[in-house]
């Protein structure tokens, strides 16, 4: 039997008795920012692929979320920041190593690219919308002459945006539950789904809807695959990480993961858009906005769990 | 150069003495600390054995630290001791999560704050306040890389650990068993 104890005391604030230097800001602002990333790469997508005519609500109409979602994502980062008026550092320097330097350059391209493709489909919100400013008016021509590369950016930096919610958790090692590496594609998944869930909520054309609902159904598959991955991944590996695991197995995080993020966040709205395809009526809305909570709760038990999770030590 | 340190669990008597000295030395704020000491007890009674041990930073060679700072605050002093510099740091806290020994803490004025091996010692020659004011003499500092310098010789001549060396962080904490 072994204990261990600290005789000298250490009580520092928001490290000990656990670790919680993170709180609500930073699940919030990964939901935000995959959220965005997924409508922003869906856009792209069908755009790139000269679909525009039959998806108009996923490439001029849902996009207009993503400058909101970056914004107040954006805002809540800024908030968990304890050193608020060194904030520019971030910019100031370029650091490959780190995901969050990544995730600052990202979101420095990725923001001003989603409101220049909101500016230019304003019309389809506002159809007498006038910019005044012949100015304006030249820099909107510019951009749709080259909006083919406008989405091609979008397209890669909303990917790289996806993923890095992810790598930003994976790349601690001392934290055994973040540290696998199918964090990003996992976040990168559930982004898109929330993306297509929200284009989901908006369309108005039953085509679309019926080919959102099929996305969603896929994405969903997509990340039960890769949850089930990620914990035979765990029990196949070192102890710390088997203890990681069982935090969902058994452990505090058991009952608000399957619950929220499994059952009510990926399988019913998996099946009411599965009935939804076949014969049955159901409102679209209603399985869109759970997969969106549950990716919003993904978010937030892995982040609170991740810091619960340690060496044992 | 390479700074390290060595931690004589069987002279440590776990007085917390270097805990002291290294808040007063270093204006550490009230309610936090850069260093803490560890007693492990293993066994069942009466087959007790008693390990004490001082922690701090590890100052890693492979710091997971410096690598996921954005900005380039956490960074690699003479000798491979980790420093801060507040100046550039945001507080954003990917440091204090990336590290298995739990050694940095949020500074009230905004910063992330840990142990600087006393660097302000060093360089005029004094050794870290935790090291100068043991009384038992436990705590060895010195450069690896000078094989005359206390710490060489004792690790030499002793069997030691390193903590948690499977994170891959290969720690500069030694601790003498």
């Amino acid at each position: 039997m072994e204990e261990e104890i600290l005789v000298s005391g250490r009580m520092n604030q928001l490290i000990d008795p656990q670790l919680n230097i993170w709180h609500w800001q930073i699940p919030l602002y990964l939901f935000l920012g995959g959220m965005a990333a997924g409508i922003l790469c869906i856009a792209a997508l069908y755009f790139i692929r000269g679909r525009e005519n039959d998806y108009r609500t996923a490439v001029r109409i849902t996009p207009f979320l993503a400058p909101f979602l970056l914004v107040i994502g954006l805002l809540t980062l800024f908030i968990d920041l304890r050193h608020k008026l060194f904030f520019w550092q971030l910019y100031t320097n370029i650091r490959l190593q780190s995901p969050m330097s990544w995730g600052a350059w990202t979101l420095m391209v990725i923001t001003p690219v989603s409101f220049i493709w909101c500016a230019l489909h304003i019309r389809d919100i506002f159809p007498r919308w006038d910019w005044k400013f012949k100015w304006i008016c030249d820099i909107e021509t510019f951009f749709n002459k080259y909006k083919k590369a406008l989405a091609w950016i979008m397209l890669i930096y909303g990917i790289i945006l996806g993923i890095y919610t992810g790598i930003l958790l994976s790349a601690f090692n001392a934290r055994p539950l973040w540290n696998t590496s199918i964090l990003g594609p996992l976040f990168l998944s559930s982004g898109l789904s929330a993306g297509a869930a929200a284009t989901l909520i908006l369309s108005k054309d039953k085509a679309e809807r019926k080919q959102f609902a099929r996305i969603d159904l896929v994405l969903i598959g997509i990340e039960l695959f890769f949850i089930i991955h990620m914990f035979m991944g765990f029990l196949a590996s070192t102890q710390v990480q088997i203890e990681a695991a069982k935090l969902f197995l058994g452990g505090p995080y058991t009952m608000s993961f399957w619950i929220f993020v499994v059952t009510m966040g990926m399988l019913i709205p998996a099946l009411l858009e599965f009935m939804e395809l076949g014969k049955f009526h159901i409102p679209a809305i209603v399985p869109a906005v759970l997969v969106i909570f549950g990716s919003l709760m993904l978010r937030f038990i892995i982040a609170y769990a991740g810091q619960i999770s340690r060496w044992l030590y | 150069m390479r700074y390290a340190m060595a931690v004589d669990t069987r002279k440590c008597v776990g007085c917390s003495d270097c805990v002291v000295a290294c808040q007063t030395e270093n204006n550490v704020p009230h309610g936090f600390c850069r260093e803490w000491v560890v007693e492990t007890m293993n066994g069942t009674y009466p087959q007790l054995e008693i390990e004490i041990r001082s922690e701090r930073c590890n100052h890693c060679i492979n710091a997971p630290c410096v690598r996921c700072c954005p900005t380039g605050a956490s960074h690699f002093a003479d000798g491979g001791i980790v420093l801060v510099e507040h100046n550039k740091c945001i507080g954003c806290g990917a440091c204090i999560a990336s590290c298995p020994y739990d050694a940095r803490y949020p500074h009230p004025e905004g910063y992330v704050d840990k142990c600087t091996f006393c660097i302000h010692r060093i360089k005029i020659g004094l050794a870290p306040a935790c090291a100068a004011v043991c009384p038992t003499k436990c705590i060895y500092f010195g450069d690896l890389d000078d094989l005359n310098s206390d710490v060489s010789v004792v690790l030499k001549k002793r069997k030691s650990k390193t903590l948690i060396p499977e994170a891959g962080t290969k720690p500069q904490l030694y601790f003498l068993i």
